[in-house]
């Protein structure tokens, strides 16, 4: 058989507090392609960040053997020379500049001081023919689609005379015409004797494509890679691995009921979101859904699944365009036209995003509890009562056991956990009815977690209601009394407490084509 | 540890009192002297009025309004028209321009706040069309003197009615006690009110230490006008338009909103506040005060004239980035601005006395911006 290309052995990766990387051995075959799978932070992309040097040689353990031969890349270019090409899940292209220009960055023809524009042109052209793609290199990024951008991607590496292709969730964004016209152009590549790693969660491709395939839970390589034509490859088999996880007692306990006598508290139907930049892509599509009073639902699905877009569209339209579609709270209809309106009708988001558009890092946990609820803290004329601002953060932060010396501290010096916790406190302090808590615990540590799951059941005691978005499946499993499953824009599936299992939620996820 | 954060919070008030000692001595005294104590206030006015108001656009994101030198020499141009010219009274004046300044501020406000045109590009449109428009009007010319009764609305000194003797005026120095004695007791009054509803108090020694350098500046300060013509009126204006804005920014929901906008506009927006509201204010506020410091300037100048406020844009904005107001917004206070506004105030009559060179203390004046901003940034990153 083909000789090994690329051996990476014993690899450890840590940051501070996590281990994303455990002692993983990866191996892929000149001329084949390799599909890298597992869930949402299981470690493929740092696996490949090691790989293409992101993560310079000394800041992990273990060897990476490229070609026969030890590699210590300490940047990306270094593995670029060595023929390795990253092709990353956001595109990394200019829009306002050409397909030739971007093609090129960093890496012009002719001499620094005088771009040779000509041979640019020329060398883009034939690329693009490469690859399939007709288009006029002088044409703008933002004037094609994101599938022939991709292309563009894929022409890029070419151009830099790559061995190796690495390709990051290539068609997550992609149509399925060009999503088959993606895996074909690999599968003509590798006729050519082109080597790919594909990360992915779609199945259908991978076994469409894929010679090898890897599986990667918690920062480990779980079992022996699977070789088409030796092992036997199910659905089954992957998704097992993929989800493989023990359910510990990590979670407050909370006795789960059938809710469905309970007054509904909110529900959208038939709701359509398109995405606000691409104007005629659908990111929620005819989605339908319930919250019943006292209930915790779970909506689990992988990143990019529509969920965020969901919650956003509803909480008073700050997401999307063209969103159309019914929404009722407490039975009544309402339409949402800013997050002021939501909040005045109860409904609160506590985003995913904490420090992009969830708190102001530079201001005190005091300034961030009020900010949502300012007639809280205010006279009728909006004169602000300090010592009662001063109050309110203090009472949330003992309640929430947020951990800070004073409410003075500014937001942005605390960690993560206690982050989230002053979120949490902003939007109780809002008082609503129904809370949307979007990836609630991501990024904080095993004992913050669990307080924040103690604050979601005692949020349902008081009778509010709360929707839980997140992409870990114990989390989801551990605390929902029913659970939504989305994928790609929809939903794809309803399950109750009961028969909800980590395999039948990942199932459901991955074999929606 | 203590010492350390104070030192660096109140650097700048240090800086200025450092700057002041120096200039007392390279002068020989002649800086503290009671004329030049009071033409601190009365050069400096229009500086620490149009702050105010850059402070709040810069709060929003390090946003700076080129065009209040323009409007300003806009409104001033309307008004002199209209008092000197067609001899109207002078509240109708007084209206008019309040109002050129509204609708300037509306129209800067609508563009930034709703059709989304930069602030920088859009002030600068002004800065040009404004100063021209104002041209236009003047005809190039300078309109002067000013009524009598207009400019004792801001140029004249309040006169003492305990008929104090040569050389003193008793009136100033009492409204300086007054003034301290207030603070005190309003100082131990809301210490009381917070402990009987149970809230947090500071400790006792630096408030108290506080009370003492605040109520010493004060006293001094008055007896210096004391010994002059007493209280100038126009030093009440800046006195009342400082109090209102320090009340806004610190006191009130809206004030709130203009440093949550600087400091993550995305949060502010899903925090359910209207985030365009906030830019809109802030630009037709700006205007609004470049209107007063308009009628301001008109009254020390006795004129309008075509290159009337030529700068002061750049005067506003150094005093706010040299008072701690962060270059990328959220941060920063009236009060702080004041201190910038007086340091820069300090330099100019300073250099002026000791009769250096106009070019240099353009020189120096910008060195002591960037160091201001230099410390901001390092003092930043290091917490």
């Amino acid at each position: 058989m083909s000789k090994e290309l690329l051996r990476m052995d014993h690899i450890t990766k840590t940051f501070p507090g996590v281990k994303a990387l455990d002692d993983v051995n990866f191996s892929v075959q000149e001329g084949e392609i390799h599909a890298l799978v597992g869930e949402n932070g299981a470690g493929k992309s740092t696996l490949m960040k090691v790989l293409s040097g992101t993560w310079p040689y000394g800041s992990y353990e273990g060897k990476v053997i490229y070609d026969g031969e030890e590699c210590h890349f300490k940047t990306i270019k270094d593995s670029e020379k060595k023929g390795i090409a990253v092709i990353h899940q956001e595109l990394a292209l200019i829009p306002y500049m050409t397909i030739a220009e971007n093609m090129f960055l960093g890496n012009e023809k002719g001499k620094s001081y005088n771009i040779n524009w000509d041979l640019e042109y020329a060398e883009a052209a034939k690329y693009l023919k490469q690859v399939g793609l007709n288009e006029n290199p002088r044409t703008l990024i933002k004037d094609i689609g994101t599938g022939k951008q991709q292309m563009v991607e894929i022409a890029k590496a070419l151009s830099k005379q790559a061995r190796l292709l690495i390709l990051d969730e290539p068609t997550s964004s992609l149509n399925e015409t060009e999503s088959r016209a993606l895996l074909d152009l690999l599968l003509e590549f590798k006729k050519q004797g082109l080597t790919s790693i594909i990360i992915s969660h779609k199945i259908n491709e991978i076994s469409y494509v894929a010679d090898t395939i890897t599986i990667i839970r918690d920062g480990s390589s779980i079992g022996e890679s699977l070789v088409k034509g030796r092992d036997e490859i199910t659905d089954d088999i992957i998704i097992q691995r993929m989800v493989g996880r023990e359910l510990t007692n990590r979670f407050p306990a909370r006795e789960k009921k059938d809710f469905s006598n309970a007054p509904v508290a909110l529900e959208a139907k038939h709701w359509n979101v398109y995405h606000p930049v691409y104007t005629d892509k659908k990111v929620v599509d005819d989605v339908s859904f319930k919250v019943h009073k006292g209930e915790v639902v779970g909506i689990a699905g992988l990143m990019g699944a529509g969920r965020t877009e969901l919650m956003m569209s509803l909480f008073g339209r700050t997401y999307g365009v063209n969103i159309s579609g019914e929404m009722y709270l407490n039975g009544e209809k309402v339409e949402l036209k800013s997050a002021r309106d939501a909040i005045d009708h109860k409904f609160a988001y506590v985003t995913e995003d904490r420090k992009g558009n969830g708190l102001i890092l530079s201001k005190t946990i005091r300034e961030n509890t009020s900010l949502a609820n300012m007639a809280g803290i205010s006279s009728k004329r909006g004169v602000i009562d300090i010592d009662k601002e001063t109050a309110v953060a203090k009472e949330y932060a003992q309640k929430l056991k947020t951990k800070c010396p004073t409410v003075e501290q500014n937001v942005g010096n605390l960690s993560g956990g206690n982050q989230q916790k002053v979120l949490l406190s902003k939007w109780m302090f809002a008082e609503p009815d129904v809370l949307v808590l979007d990836e609630p615990t991501r990024g904080i540590d095993v004992g913050a977690k669990y307080e924040i799951y103690c604050i979601i059941n005692d949020l349902v005691s008081e009778g509010k209601s709360v929707i839980m978005v997140s992409s870990e499946l114990p989390e989801v499993l551990g605390m929902s009394d029913r659970i939504y499953v989305m994928n790609e824009g929809r939903m794809v599936g309803e399950l109750s407490a009961e028969e909800a299992t980590q395999e039948n939620i990942m199932a459901k996820i991955v074999r929606t084509d | 540890m203590n010492a350390k954060k104070a030192l660096t919070k109140y650097a700048m008030t240090i800086a200025t009192v450092i700057v002041i000692i120096f200039f007392t001595f390279a002068t020989g005294g002649k800086l503290i002297l009671p004329q030049n104590v009071n033409n601190l206030i009365a050069q400096n006015a229009y500086v620490f009025i149009l702050a105010t108001g850059m402070l709040l656009c810069i709060l929003t994101g390090g946003n700076i309004d080129l065009s209040v030198g323009s409007i300003l020499c806009l409104v001033g141009a309307v008004g002199a028209v209209m008092m000197v010219n067609f001899k109207l009274p002078i509240f109708l004046a007084i209206i008019v321009m309040i109002i050129i300044g509204l609708i300037i501020g509306t129209l800067q406000g609508t563009y930034i706040a709703y059709i989304g045109v930069p602030p920088f590009i859009a002030t600068l449109a002004g800065m040009f069309a404004w100063r021209g428009l104002a041209n236009q009007i003047l005809q190039g010319l300078t309109i002067s003197p000013m009524p009598d009764n207009f400019a004792n609305l801001f140029n004249s000194y309040v006169p003492d009615i305990f008929g104090g003797g040569e050389g003193f005026n008793i009136t100033c120095f009492v409204v300086g006690v007054i003034i301290c004695v207030v603070y005190v007791i309003y100082t131990f009054l809301s210490r009381k009110t917070k402990e009987s509803k149970g809230y947090e108090v500071e400790a006792l020694t630096p408030t108290l230490i506080k009370m003492v350098i605040i109520c010493a500046v004060v006293l001094w300060f008055m007896w210096k006008l004391a010994q002059y013509k007493g209280i100038p009126v126009i030093l009440i204006w800046v006195a009342v338009i400082v109090a209102i804005y320090t009340y806004i920014t610190e006191k009130t929901t809206t004030g709130r909103y203009f440093y949550a906008v600087g400091g993550n506009r995305a949060a502010t927006e899903m925090s359910g506040i209207n985030t365009k509201k906030v830019y809109f204010i802030a630009y037709l506020n700006m205007a609004f005060l470049s209107a007063v410091a308009a009628m301001v300037t008109m009254a020390r100048l006795n004129s309008a004239n075509p290159t009337a406020g030529t700068n002061y844009e750049m005067d506003a904005i150094g005093s706010c980035f040299i008072g701690g107001a962060s270059a990328y917004g959220g941060t920063g206070s009236t009060l702080g601005v004041v201190v910038g506004a007086v340091l820069m105030g300090v330099l100019n009559l300073g250099m002026s006395i000791m009769g250096v060179d106009m070019n240099w203390q353009k020189v120096v004046k910008g060195t002591v911006l960037l160091v201001a901003v230099i410390f901001d940034v390092v003092s930043k990153k290091k917490s």
